[in-house]
């Protein structure tokens, strides 16, 4: 049958690899990401342990062939722990001229490069600024092992008969490709196979096309003379348990909606579509049979009112956006925060500044996150460090907003949020509620008559959320200043002078309802190397390298950024330097030195790319020396 | 079977303990008295109301209501009343904003949630300026208006609070007058019973800022000719005789008749039913000196309300999906066990 992908043992030898990282890159209209994806997901079912990195332009089809619509995916997979997507490139797969020019830089030496050479006809090549063909350039590409395969006239070969367009055919290429790449590799077919028919259930000649250039591909591998070894790598030997896929966004989504079933409450989720954290709407508005309403609202200053609305009306309260959003939310997240309601505000941070660089990622909010509001509007602020941390942050973010009565900003990035990894898939049993409480009674007495205060406080400064339809508690909120305990408006000096102090210290009281900071590494020694969110991966693989050189060298990664852990400045003070790698210009640096007076140093990379492995190491090195 | 007897409430049971703080003399002042003449007479528990306002002189409003209240920011309370009925379906919201709060600032959520059809009973207190920041011009202040920041007069053309919420496809549209009390106590009645948004204009004298901008309006010796009661199924008739009406000439225009000169059945008869929501729209551009203005119940239609929907899709998934099991959310997808 002509969807047979080879299985069968080739007397091509086989190599055995630890770690290996594939490149796909092609025009944004390629199927790259969906190419890239499949490799991941039959990757992670096979047992490898896999990370990766979709790198795509902001527009949707920018012009065909132009360097700018390049759409690449890369992963990583690796018989042992891995924490990035890597730093070069073992095989790279170029769609296009274009893909090929402004991928090629990240391929390793004698490193595996296929290219579909059907595509490089003069249109395209003048679009990627090439005089001439590349591939027909002796030294153009030496030091590569190149692989030139017609994969356009190859894919319609194997889709003949079917009745296709030959734009339909030609869609189907990306799937010549994977099918090569998987033959290559030894990766079993059969995830991706089920995942089309699922797919085109309703279109099952394109199912089958797509099937057919997959094995079309793995064939072409199989058979040609190109290609005289291929690869295993191994399973990885990750902690016992059962496994998935999970990108950011998805943990998100997953982690609101399991701590709202958890807690026996709605879950309220009101957001505006924005790159990159629209996928946290898409999965969400899926859930509805886990109480989870979703408003799409008409503009982020709604999403963020209705949310203040919803925490008002007695649910749990949730939205979501990037950092312009975050911007126009500003004024209600101060209305949310001085009536004290439990909100969770997630934002995936991306390129800025003003609309920047939507696709690709950066840390450049955490300043925005801690202070972008009018007035002293403290606000808890916690960070994920991976892509399965999203799960666990994003119901630590809404624990911390129900039991302190504040909103809390959950910040994730472009590169966690649509990055993936494997997933070890929790046990509901051991997920902890949390604990909602709403006031049935009045909480105050005066001259034996009985009454609702909506500031009176506990020990940690929180005050009663009392939601509307409960007889007795009726009370009003809002912006202006307020009297404490009563909650009436009040302008007197040493009131607003005593809530100001109070809404801060009740925000710093949360530092007793967090985990102390953990370190990797020794516990006192030359350098600390600090870090906080989506760059948890790029650190640890360095620090790990540089502690296995033998220098004294240990990792701190922050969850926690407002407050910080209440041992946070112990910690930094164990160390001869501090080092802050982060991508921004300095702003985690400029806290921690305001906070500690540690003359910490910096390392930013401003790119809208993650760190590599590699110049993390350099500049650890670099500081020890210096 | 018990029916669980509600107390009887009246207007002084949703008074707050607060000092009302609008200049004496407001037209605020009457809308609120009329308000808690009518929350009374509702059937409801004062628990189950909840007031949502901006920012502006009105926006007052929730401190001084014994219910649930949220006075929020500038513009927004549309939204954030949007977010209440989500969370708390079964309380009744009102949304108190003025004509710079909801059609300046707040224009976009004004629209949205009409056009939504969110249960919730948006008053707007019409004064055509903004009083809290001390008499600025506000988007229905009329062209020439000479205020803080007009100076020389205002030369932007004003909106029609009316044709705004007509064109956002509203479902009950209606008007009426602080001081008229008979008549605005019956307008915010039906605009609570209304299922989806009920928007209301209220013409409100800022008696410091603008005073007199709706004497024509409100003077016993001047509304009469210078207002059409509308009344469904009614003919449009007004004047302190009763003696002139509203007939709708070629090309779709109204013009004013002497009923001596004309058949009744020639006069516009009011249809606030009408699926069709031009002749609405007819009466909200009919404008006051050229026509008398109609006050009334415009529109009042029936179409799905949206936070009912969002409950019915709930249940319908439930009921496909069956209440969401997180073991089998977590394992969706491709899952591989590791020994």
């Amino acid at each position: 049958m002509a969807t047979d992908v080879a299985t069968e043992p080739s007397d091509k030898p086989v190599e055995e690899l630890e770690t290996v990282v594939v490149r796909f890159c092609g025009d944004s209209g390629d199927g790259m990401q969906l190419a890239g994806t499949q490799f991941t997901n039959v990757s992670a079912v096979f047992g490898n342990d896999v990370s990766t990195l979709p790198d795509f332009p902001a527009e949707i089809r920018a012009p065909q062939g132009s360097l700018s619509g390049v759409s690449g995916f890369q992963v990583s997979f690796s018989s042992e722990d891995i924490f990035t997507p890597g730093d070069e490139v073992d095989t790279l797969v170029a769609m296009n001229p274009a893909a090929l020019k402004t991928n090629v830089k990240d391929l390793k030496r004698g490193g595996t490069l296929i290219v579909n050479e059907d595509a490089f006809d003069k249109g395209n090549l003048t679009k990627a600024g090439y005089e001439s063909n590349p591939l027909e350039e002796e030294d153009e590409l030496a030091g590569y092992s190149v692989h030139k395969v017609p994969m356009t006239r190859l894919t319609r070969d194997s889709v003949e008969g079917l009745g296709l367009s030959q734009r339909e055919a030609d869609r189907c290429k990306n799937f010549f490709a994977l099918g090569l790449v998987y033959w290559l590799y030894e990766r079993d077919p059969k995830p991706t196979q089920e995942w089309l028919k699922a797919k085109f259930a309703k279109k099952p000649e394109i199912a089958e096309a797509n099937m057919r250039a997959l094995a079309g591909g793995s064939n072409y591998g199989f058979s040609t003379e190109q290609f005289a070894v291929h690869y295993s790598v191994p399973p990885a030997q990750l902690a016992p348990g059962k496994y998935r896929k999970i990108t950011g966004n998805e943990a998100v989504a997953m982690g609101f909606a399991a701590a709202a079933k958890l807690s026996g409450k709605q879950l309220v989720y009101a957001g505006y579509p924005i790159t990159p954290a629209s996928d946290i709407l898409h999965e969400l508005s899926k859930l509805k049979h886990f109480g989870v309403k979703t408003f799409q609202a008409e503009d982020e200053i709604a999403a963020m009112s209705a949310a203040v609305g919803a925490a008002f009306g007695g649910q749990l309260a949730v939205t979501a956006s990037s950092g312009p959003g975050i911007c126009l939310k500003g004024e209600a997240m101060g209305l949310g925060m001085i009536t004290e309601l439990p909100i969770v505000i997630v934002d995936v941070q991306r390129g800025g500044p003003s609309t920047g660089l939507p696709t690709k990622t950066e840390q450049s909010d955490l300043l925005l996150a801690m202070f972008g509001r009018n007035g002293e509007s403290p606000m808890p602020v916690v960070a994920a460090a991976t892509p399965g941390d999203c799960f666990a942050m994003a119901q630590e973010a809404l624990r911390i907003a129900v039991e302190h009565m504040t909103p809390v900003i959950l910040l994730t990035d472009g590169y966690i949020a649509n990055g993936a990894e494997p997933w070890r898939i929790p046990n509901v049993s051991d997920l902890v509620p949390i604990k909602v409480e709403h006031p049935t009674e009045p909480n105050w007495e005066e001259d034996g008559e009985r009454s609702f205060m909506p500031y009176k406080r506990d020990e940690n400064l929180v005050r009663p959320w009392a939601v509307p339809g409960t007889p007795g508690l009726e009370h009003r909120v809002g912006g202006l200043e307020k009297k404490d305990v009563t909650g009436n408006v009040e302008y007197s000096p040493a009131n607003h002078h005593h809530m100001t102090k109070t809404r801060a210290r009740k925000v710093a009281l949360i530092a007793d309802d967090i985990p102390e900071q953990d370190v990797h590494g020794p516990e006192s020694g030359d350098l600390l190397v600090l870090s906080w969110g989506g760059t948890f991966g790029s650190v640890r693989t360095a620090v790990r390298k540089a502690i296995a050189k033998g220098q004294s060298v240990a990792h701190a990664h922050l969850r926690y950024l407002s407050p910080f852990p209440r041992n946070l400045g112990d910690v930094v003070a164990s160390y001869e330097k501090v080092l802050i790698p982060e991508l921004n210009n300095g702003q985690l640096r400029l806290v921690v030195r305001s906070e500690f007076l540690v003359d910490a140093i910096a390392f930013n990379k401003i790119a809208g790319k993650p760190f590599l492995v590699s110049e993390l190491n350099e500049r650890i090195d670099e500081v020890l020396n210096a | 079977m018990t029916t669980e007897q509600l107390p009887v409430l009246t207007a002084k049971d949703f008074a707050s303990d607060q000092e009302i703080r609008w200049c004496p003399r407001c037209g605020d002042y009457s809308i609120l008295a009329q308000m808690k003449k009518v929350l009374p007479s509702l059937g409801l528990p004062k628990e189950k109301f909840v007031f949502v306002s901006g920012i502006g002189c009105s926006s007052r409003f929730p401190y001084y209501v014994d219910t649930y209240g949220f006075h929020s920011i500038h513009g927004r309370a549309p939204a954030i009343a949007t977010g209440v009925k989500l969370a708390a379906p079964d309380t009744q919201v009102w949304v108190i904003t003025g004509d710079g709060d909801a059609l300046s600032i707040g224009g976009n959520h004004l629209m949205h949630a009409i056009r939504r059809n969110v249960d919730l009973n948006i008053v707007l207190f019409n004064n055509q300026i903004y009083g809290l920041t001390k008499g600025q011009y506000s988007p229905t202040s009329p062209v020439g208006a000479r205020t803080k920041s007009t100076p020389y007069g205002s030369i932007d053309l004003p909106l029609s609070p009316l044709s705004v919420a007509i064109g956002s496809d509203a479902t009950f549209v209606a008007r009426s007058v602080d001081v008229d009390i008979k008549h605005l106590t019956y307008t915010l009645e039906r605009a609570a019973r209304h299922r989806g948004t009920s928007f209301v204009e209220v013409y409100q004298d800022c008696n410091v800022f603008n005073s007199g901008a709706f004497f024509y309006a409100q003077k016993k010796d001047q509304k009469d000719d210078n207002l059409v009661y509308l009344e469904h199924g009614k003919p449009l008739v007004f004047g302190k005789e009763r003696d002139k009406g509203i007939r709708v000439s070629e090309g779709n225009r109204p013009e004013i008749v002497r009923l001596a000169d004309v058949a009744e059945d020639d006069l516009l008869f009011h249809d606030e039913q009408a699926e069709e929501p031009s002749l609405a729209f007819l009466l909200a551009r009919m404008r006051h000196p050229e026509f008398p203005e109609p006050v009334g119940v415009f529109r009042d239609v029936d179409r799905p309300v949206y936070n009912e929907e969002v409950e019915r899709q709930l249940e319908q998934v439930v009921e496909q999906k069956g209440d969401g099991d997180l073991e089998a959310l977590f394992n969706s997808g491709d899952t591989w066990t590791v020994e």
